[in-house]
């Protein structure tokens, strides 16, 4: 137990100060969590903790984030982007491995070690780049795009090469695995590749549990094909009656354990059918994308996501065997450069056929140009496979974690030196893929449906969240598009698009909810104006004081229709009980705004004494004006359809009657 | 039988001595339908198909109305702007009035003598009703001789305005049983109490 605290709370303490300080520098958390890992890595060999295991367990962060960009993706965007996925992703894993493999063998290399480490070599790290590139806001850009679809298509790559390593395997390196064992000792410079190939022996691909492992191919396509079924089904057919069941228990953690189970389940699944967890996950993931409960999905993953991708970081970080690298300095970082280079060049050539223009072909040249996460993976299953000697994978995992280590160096390049030279290009490609105005209306009931209604009816977009839902069916059953989520959640108002958000009309229920959203958003996102529910008096005071630009009391105006009703039927006149109502609530909304500014909210009312003054000269004015006065139109302001006395009248006359000839 | 349809308009009729008497007596008269536009639509949202329909139902449309600046109460210029439609009113095909005829019944605070080239408004009551004529005309509905009672603000209550009211009443009951000629006003003609009340002893 106290091993375990203090691991956590070595990590914990790494992050929590260096990623500040990186990002504070513009270098991104990503290398943040990279330097927090190198520091601590002294610290955590002193410990004998092993730093690969861990990674092994934070990968999940990987299948986590995978799920989070598919629900991203609507099926028909990915259909659209088949020919970049199939093109760009085909070209660049086939180009890189051929040429990676041809140095290799000009290095003295047999060509089927050579072979490996081209194919180890020509994947790219998910975590990093698209970590990156939502952090730098270039997902959707036409290189971010790029990127992705050949992320995607690499990580669809390393299935078939899984299979395809174990073929390469050298006679001699079997004679002597079985002679070394396996990671026995637990530091030190050996114990990487070798704890590393034998937690990935049991681990990823492992004989112990398996639904295919001995089945006929005929057998395992089958139940391989069923499990990619049973996920896209699920998603379609089993999330919604399961998530309105949760909701019954009106438990807000119990929508995150379900979202976790629902990933892990699936990666669970894949794992067992010999399939990428985290290709899984971004299956299940794009079927979900259309789905209601996509940003409450979204909100309750990300978190562990971002840690889990954090210790991911820091153990790449940590990993980094210093004693190997100084030994081989020069070669290393040579083929490590070397390495980066190549990449770039096969990007850069891919970039030029498909047409990327401007800053667009450099991000993805330069942002695809390391080594990936599941480099390490495939480096540990080729040694368990006897294709790749220790020895040698232990210095391609160096020349992995470095060239993910200079990976954010190359994202800054891009922004400080290649970007601001395309800065109109880059300007255009955003107007094209901007969202449109967005309003986002939190709380969809008898207040914020209305609301609804209204901007839709004339034309405007808007992103309903609403947490209730029995309530969510019945605006389904009518076609409103809604999303199931808690508003006051600063994680769901942000996955709702806050940011970019025109307008948030704040129309849930309750003071205390109402006080949390507005005040979070207007904190955070000074920028967006906010239209507030008030529920009293007292209420508009305290918006007012967090800077709501509108602030409308629920009942205020279906109160003042009430009354102006109520003359009607009293025998007044139609015409002056509409005068009499506007004259009522815009004589209201001065007293409130005049009261809003003299009100104080750390002040309570009985001890504010300018409220208290204003209160009773502003109750005086009007006392004498219109209190128990029946006729509206004795108003100094409303003389409009007085007629003129009869002493103005005759001195008209009389005037008019002067001037005549 | 002529069918009536009086539209009444007036913003502040709880100061009104002279129209508001006259839209209570001739709301009571049967057979006429009589229409408070302020009371209807409080809030200027007019219902045009509603009053459209109404306008064919009809032969002959009164306004009546308070002399505001020389011109209807707002209310009823909206209901103009709104409701006489290009190709209901006039224009191509917009000859749903025709033959209709448009009479109107003003009260103005000025005497009678104010209204003429002399006096201080510098112009006949018939040249500042010259909007409202042509509006008729280009509807080619018919324009009898307005109904205006002047000094309506100084008026005595017992001898004068009941001496208007009294006409009003007439003039509606007779056009709607057919008993008065509804002929084209000419020049600056006008009809008062008097002309009614006469009439009547006939």
């Amino acid at each position: 137990m106290t091993d375990f605290l203090l691991l956590a709370f070595v990590f914990l303490v790494a992050g929590v100060v260096a990623v500040p300080i990186a990002s504070r520098l513009g270098l991104g958390s990503v290398l943040g969590y990279l330097i927090a890992g190198i520091v601590i890595s002294p610290l955590l060999a002193t410990l004998g903790v092993d730093v690969i295991s861990i990674q092994h367990f934070a990968e999940f962060g990987v299948v986590m984030m995978l799920f989070l960009v598919g629900l991203e993706l609507e099926p028909r965007m990915l259909w659209n982007m088949r020919a970049k996925l199939l093109g760009l992703g085909g070209l660049q894993v086939g180009g890189t491995t051929v040429l990676v493999m041809g140095v290799a063998m000009m290095l003295g290399q047999p060509w089927t070690i050579s072979l490996a480490i081209g194919l180890v070599l020509a994947l790219s790290s998910t975590a990093i780049v698209l970590q990156t590139l939502n952090e730098k806001g270039l997902m959707r850009s036409n290189g971010g795009q790029s990127s992705f679809s050949v992320l995607l298509f690499q990580d669809i790559a390393v299935i078939p090469m899984l299979a395809f390593i174990p073929l390469l395997a050298m006679p001699e390196l079997m004679d002597l695995a079985t002679d070394a064992g396996h990671g026995t000792s637990v530091h030190g410079a050996d114990a990487h590749g070798g704890s590393h190939a034998s937690d990935h022996g049991t681990g990823d691909h492992g004989a112990s549990l398996s639904l295919v492992d001995g089945l006929p191919g005929w057998q395992a396509a089958l139940i391989t094909i069923g499990a990619i079924g049973a996920v896209i089904l699920g998603g379609v057919y089993l999330t919604r009656p399961l998530f309105r069941f949760i909701a019954m228990a009106g438990l807000r953690e119990l929508f995150v354990a379900a979202a976790l189970m629902f990933v892990i389940g699936i990666a669970l699944l894949m794992t067992l059918v010999g399939l990428s967890p985290a290709l899984g996950t971004f299956l299940a993931g794009v079927v979900l994308a259309n789905s209601e409960y996509r940003h409450e999905l979204e909100s309750d993953i990300d978190p562990f996501r971002g840690l889990l991708l954090g210790l991911f970081f820091i153990t790449v970080g940590a990993a980094i065997d210093f004693e190997l690298l100084l030994g081989n300095l020069a070669s290393i970082l040579c083929m490590t450069f070397g390495l980066i280079a190549l990449k770039s060049l096969v990007l850069l050539a891919l970039a030029w056929v498909f047409q990327l223009q401007g800053a667009d072909k450099w991000l993805f040249g330069l942002g695809l140009a390391q080594a990936g996460e599941f480099g390490f993976v495939l480096l540990s299953f080729t040694v368990a496979n006897d294709v790749i000697p220790q020895n040698l994978a232990d210095q391609l995992l160096l020349i992995v974690a470095l060239s993910m280590l200079l990976t954010p160096g190359l994202f800054i390049l891009y922004e400080k030196v290649i970007a601001p030279r395309f800065v109109k290009t880059q300007e255009r490609d955003a107007d094209e893929i901007d969202e449109v105005g967005e309003v986002i209306i939190a709380g969809h009931g008898r207040f914020g449906g209305i609301v609804n209604r209204m901007l839709r009816a004339t034309g405007y977009a808007t992103t309903v969240v609403d947490y209730n839902a029995s309530h969510l069916d019945m605006l389904r059953s009518f076609g409103f598009k809604v999303f199931f989520g808690d508003a006051t959640r600063p994680d769901l108002i942000h996955a709702a698009g806050i940011e970019k958000a025109k307008l948030l009309i704040v129309a849930i229920d309750g003071k205390e909810q109402i006080n949390a959203l507005v005040h979070y958003v207007r904190e955070n996102y000074p920028h967006v104006p906010v239209i507030a529910r008030a529920v009293d008096r007292q209420h508009v005071y305290d918006l007012f004081a967090m800077g709501c630009v509108e602030i409308i009391r629920e009942t205020f105006d279906s109160s003042v229709r009430t009354g102006r009703s109520a003359l009607e039927r009293l025998g007044m006149h139609p015409f002056d009980a509409e005068l009499a109502a506007r004259k009522f609530a815009e004589d209201d909304r001065h007293i409130l705004k005049e009261m809003a500014l003299v009100h104080d909210p750390k002040i309570p009312i009985s001890q504010n004494t300018a409220y208290i003054e204003k209160s009773k000269t502003l109750m005086k004015e009007r006392e004498e004006q219109i209190f128990g006065k029946r006729d509206v139109f004795d108003l100094s302001t409303d003389r409009g359809w007085h007629p003129p006395s009869e002493e103005d009248l005759d001195a008209i006359l009389a005037d008019h009657e002067a001037k005549a000839p | 039988m002529a069918k009536l349809i009086v539209y009444y308009a007036h913003p502040g009729q709880t100061f009104s001595r002279a129209n508001r008497a006259m839209a209570r007596r001739a709301s009571d008269i049967e057979g006429i339908t009589f229409v408070d536009l302020y009371a209807e639509y409080p809030r200027h949202d007019i219902d045009v198909h509603k009053e459209q329909a109404r306008l064919l139902e009809h032969d002959v449309i009164v306004f009546q109305f308070p002399l505001y600046w020389y011109s209807t109460p707002s209310l009823l210029k909206e209901w103009q702007d709104l409701v006489l439609q290009h190709g209901f009113a006039y224009g191509h095909s917009g000859d749903k009035l025709a033959g209709k005829a448009l009479l109107l019944a003003i009260t103005a605070g000025g005497s009678d003598e104010a209204y003429t080239q002399d006096g201080y408004q510098q112009h006949t009551m018939r040249t500042f009703l010259t909007p409202l004529e042509q509006t008729a005309g280009l509807c080619q509905m018919r324009f009898p001789p307005p109904y205006v009672l002047f000094g309506a603000l100084k008026a005595d209550e017992a001898t004068e305005l009941a001496h208007h009211i009294d006409g009003y009443v007439e003039l509606l009951t007779r056009i709607r049983d057919g008993k008065f000629e509804l002929k084209d006003a000419t020049a600056d003609q006008l009809t008062s109490a008097s002309d009614i009340l006469s009439l009547s002893k006939d």
